[in-house]
């Protein structure tokens, strides 16, 4: 319990800390930025929408930093993130909010099959070193040097054409009103399995290399050799005694690299238009969309944060010792 | 890649079979790291695309930017890698793009490591209060993530070129290294010859860069080849969604203009593929570089072949490189029984030859013999295993 409250703290402290470069941020760049974008967007910019941008590029020189630092985290605690320039009139917060889900169902699952299926052949190739499962290595290795959206664009100019089975763009077909039925559901997967497999090929090479090099460490532990000399069966010993004490630092690093896992999610988004945060932060970042991006940089921090606590949690579960410090 | 690099030596009571090279002379032991095929090819390409980067802007057979008639364009003897919707050769794109590539990934790796050797090691050798503060920071840029913080500060940060990019980079990058460094900065500061140092009365900078920093230094290359990759990546990320500046060329560049004109729905493979070939060429070369440093450090992680040896009655014994083979005997045709290992492979402790076998047993039946020697599918090399 003590483990857990740690964290909960640690965390805390992170999405503070993220919050509050997020307030600095707009406060660095020289000039005034909201006059400029009132030009830029001529007569689309309401005089109160001017004045909370002013607020949020800390312009208004009526206040004190302390002040405005009070007035932000005011906002914030209101769920309200500003208002969108791209979208207007639309807050930030419900742009966002109707992106999200499409983020989080498709890194989601990806993630997961990725690490499970990624760890799985770790696992194989750590056991057998030097035989054909290790000889894969390079060629993730490959794979894994690729970006992600590049990875994307082609397979779009593969795989995508006028007559092909696969839709290179969007997340669900036009003529589909999105409900939860069948027609919809059916096309949101259609369109998504471009994408996922993008995200499958690009993550895993990095989960399979892990697991593959904790299990050539464990392997040559004592516990193993013993394991064997009492006669047990290759499988038992490679599943219930090398491959779960590998997995431990494997789960920790999936928490660490989330954030790197959604990055990358984010730019096949972009290359596929697909209708998530990626895009968004895509069109925010053309427009100069200052306050959606903010917002989104919240969204995934926090987002990426409780998936940590998640990790941590399995973390838990998995390893006694952290249990009996409570 | 799986040529085997260490060598499998049979230890039998009578002393190590087939192991008759005698040391290893220290002239071999000089370029001891580029003998890793794996260091010695990434080493190899990354040579090659920084000679890009210092010549690419010479040697370009045509103007990036100049327009010309010949508008998507195949590849043709003209344009090595065809032309954009502009006429422009994507061949010298590529070439003049390298530099800026190269310099981002190069300036936002030293960056970060010299924020992360400052950081790690600071709050790994005095600990106290400061290095709880240091952690906390090394855990929280760790966890918020990179990527999505940079394109919010470039963004801000109107027209950044390739200098702001590469500090951002740079700046928020370091977590990394920084935390890996701290545990094997705690790790030697108790080791004895450090506290013989301390005891000597050495001043704390002096234990710091002439006793702890050497012994760092394969984390610190390691790491530093990782934040080149992250900020490759990043730089040419940038760039393809268009944040930094995009009239400057570098690889990401030329895959935005790709995306921006329709290149895929033109079918122009050529305008988006040779980028993509070149990022992922030069990170595959630096990951290679790192493995080779990882391996060089633990040899453990090397991948060498599975063998079979036959032991003296005729049996198969499977061989495996960092595991102790464990024999099932027969011993008066009951119940097989397991015997402690006779037969090992040594790939990170080589036995000299003629010591006694350490881990041998008093004779049992199914002692293998020397007599018959290993038959290995894979053919031992012998210029590579026995030195390192």
């Amino acid at each position: 319990m003590k483990y857990l409250l740690q964290r909960v703290v640690f965390y805390l402290l992170t999405a503070w800390a993220a919050i509050t470069i997020n307030f600095f941020i707009p406060r660095m760049i020289p000039g005034d930025p909201v006059q400029l974008l009132i030009a830029k967007y001529q007569g689309q910019i309401s005089p109160q929408a001017a004045q909370s941008l002013y607020t949020l590029f800390g312009l208004n020189n009526d206040d004190s930093l302390i002040e405005q630092y009070l007035k932000y985290w005011n906002q914030l605690l209101h769920g309200d993130l500003g208002v969108s320039f791209t979208f207007f009139p639309s807050t930030s917060a419900e742009v966002i909010g109707q992106a999200l889900p499409w983020t989080l169902a498709l890194v989601g699952i990806t993630t997961v099959i990725s690490f499970m299926i990624g760890t799985g052949l770790g696992v194989l190739a750590g056991w057998y070193r030097g035989s054909a499962i290790d000889g894969l290595l390079p060629a993730t290795t490959f794979l894994s040097s690729i970006p992600y959206f590049w990875l994307g664009l082609v397979a779009i100019s593969l795989f995508t054409g006028i007559d092909s089975f696969f839709p290179s763009s969007g997340g669900y077909d036009p003529g589909v009103v999105p409900s939860w039925d069948w027609a919809f559901i059916g096309s949101a997967i259609q369109h998504s399995l471009l994408p996922a497999l993008t995200i499958f090929i690009s993550s895993m090479s990095g989960w399979i290399l892990g697991m593959r090099n904790m299990m050539v460490t464990v392997t040559s532990e004592d516990y193993i050799t013993v394991a064997h000399a009492k006669g047990l069966s290759e499988k038992r010993v490679m599943l219930g005694y090398a491959a779960r004490n590998a997995l431990l630092p494997n789960v920790s690093g999936f928490a660490l690299s989330l954030g790197f896992i959604v990055s990358g999610t984010l730019l096949v988004e972009i290359v596929f238009s697909y209708p998530g945060i990626g895009f968004l932060l895509f069109q925010a970042v053309g427009s100069k969309d200052y306050p959606l991006l903010q917002g989104i940089f919240l969204i995934i921090t926090l987002s990426v944060l409780v998936a940590n606590f998640l990790a941590d949690i399995a973390y838990l579960l998995l390893d006694p010792r952290t249990r009996r410090e409570g | 890649m799986t040529i085997p690099i260490t060598e499998l030596t049979v230890v039998t009571p009578e002393g190590p079979a087939g192991d008759a090279s005698g040391p290893a002379r220290p002239s071999r032991r000089r370029f001891r790291f580029v003998s890793n095929p794996k260091a010695a090819f990434g080493l190899a390409v990354v040579g090659l695309f920084v000679l890009f980067a210092i010549i690419g802007p010479w040697v370009a057979p045509y103007d990036p930017s100049g327009r010309t008639r010949d508008v998507l364009q195949p590849p043709s003897a003209d344009h090595w890698f065809g032309t954009s919707h502009l006429g422009q050769d994507i061949f010298s794109q590529i070439l003049v793009g390298t530099r800026g590539v190269m310099f981002v990934g190069f300036l936002a790796g030293v960056v970060a490591m010299v924020l992360s050797v400052l950081i790690g090691i600071t709050s790994g050798y005095l600990g106290g209060l400061l290095d709880e503060l240091l952690s906390a920071l090394t855990n929280v840029f760790l966890v918020i993530p990179a990527l999505p913080l940079i394109i919010i500060i470039a963004a801000t940060v109107q027209g950044a070129g390739d200098l702001m990019v590469a500090l951002v980079i740079g700046f928020t990058s370091w977590a990394w290294g920084a935390r890996i460094l701290r545990a094997q900065t705690l790790s030697l500061r108790n080791r004895d010859y450090v506290q013989a140092s301390r005891a000597n009365g050495e001043t704390t900078w002096r234990i710091i860069v002439f006793e702890i920093l050497p012994n760092l230094v394969a984390i610190i290359a390691s790491s530093f080849v990782s934040t080149v990759i992250f900020a490759v990546m990043s730089e040419i990320t940038l760039a393809f969604i268009g944040v930094s500046n995009v009239s400057t060329w570098n690889w990401g560049t030329i895959l935005f203009w790709a995306q921006s004109q329709q290149a895929l729905a033109q079918g122009a493979w050529w305008w988006f593929v040779p980028a993509g070939a070149a990022i992922a060429v030069l990170g595959t070369a630096l990951a290679l570089l790192n493995f080779g440093i990882d391996e060089f450090v633990n040899p453990r992680l090397r991948s060498t072949g599975v063998g079979k040896v036959r032991t003296a009655d005729g049996r198969k014994v499977k061989m495996k490189v960092g595991f102790t083979p464990v024999l099932m005997a027969r011993i008066s045709s009951t119940a097989p029984t397991p015997v402690t290992p006779v037969a090992r492979a040594t790939p990170v402790t080589p036995v000299p030859p003629g010591s006694p076998a350490a881990p041998s047993t008093p004779a049992t039946p199914s002692t293998p013999v020397t007599s018959n020697p290993p038959a290995t599918s894979n053919p031992p090399v012998p210029s590579k295993g026995t030195d390192q």
